[in-house]
């Protein structure tokens, strides 16, 4: 544990979360919520959790975004709300 | 379609690249019981690498080499693999699942379980790569539209 690495990046990931929800065009927010994910990664390696680090990369920040970029693909790209 | 999959660099690069990402994704699925890793994160790593194929060389190319019959039959032989496993424990007399009661080795439960582990894993990881490559094809745009999804 290291706490000065941690407390970084829970800032991030608290940033990204906040940034995701609020930005209006829809490709940033995926790119936002793959950060998300990897920053959250991280976290769970420096937490001695390799295992779910692992899954949290490969699915969080791999094929989570490759699914929401290609829905976004048949979508107009801008949130209305 | 956009530059980027005409682009020279980046089809070369991609072309020499999806082997060893599908030998990575062995590996994990080999050393799932060993380390971090398993066949669902080895599935998904197999996966993307034939998702990063069709993202680059075009969908139906990608369709070439995964047709959606090949799709379906492997996520059930998967799913197959991994319930034959646990019902030979129960043929052999144990519970679903409990590797020890299966002698294929005489008097050493714990090198079967570490076989059985293993073939467990590859059944999981090849379940999640079909259904993964079937979700990716079946959420992407079809081939004649213009996809904004590469830039």
């Amino acid at each position: 544990m290291i706490w000065i690495l941690d407390i970084t990046m829970l800032f991030f990931l608290v940033v990204c979360a906040i940034a995701a929800i609020s930005i209006k065009d829809l490709l940033s927010a995926i790119i936002i919520l793959s950060a998300y994910s990897l920053i959250m990664a991280i976290v769970w390696v420096e937490m001695h959790s390799v295992d779910v680090g692992f899954t949290e990369a490969a699915v969080g920040a791999g094929i989570t975004t490759v699914l929401f970029i290609t829905t976004l693909a048949r979508t107009e790209g801008r949130s209305e709300d | 379609m956009s530059g980027i999959q005409e682009s020279v660099i980046i089809r070369t690069v991609v072309r020499i690249i999806v082997p060893f990402i599908q030998l990575f994704a062995l590996y994990v699925i080999m050393h799932g019981a060993s380390g971090p890793g398993g066949g669902f994160q080895g599935g998904v790593i197999f996966g993307a690498a034939i998702i990063l194929y069709a993202m680059i060389f075009g969908i139906g190319e990608g369709k070439k080499k995964m047709s959606d019959a090949l799709d379906k039959i492997l996520a059930s032989t998967g799913l197959t693999i991994y319930a034959a496993t646990g019902l030979i424990c129960i043929v052999c007399g144990g519970m679903f699942l409990q590797y020890g009661a299966v002698p294929l080795i005489p008097d050493n439960p714990a090198e079967v379980s570490k076989y059985l582990i293993d073939l467990v894993e590859i059944g999981i990881g090849i379940t999640v790569l079909a259904v993964m490559i079937s979700l990716f094809f079946n959420v992407s745009p079809p081939e004649s539209e213009p996809e904004e999804a590469e830039e």
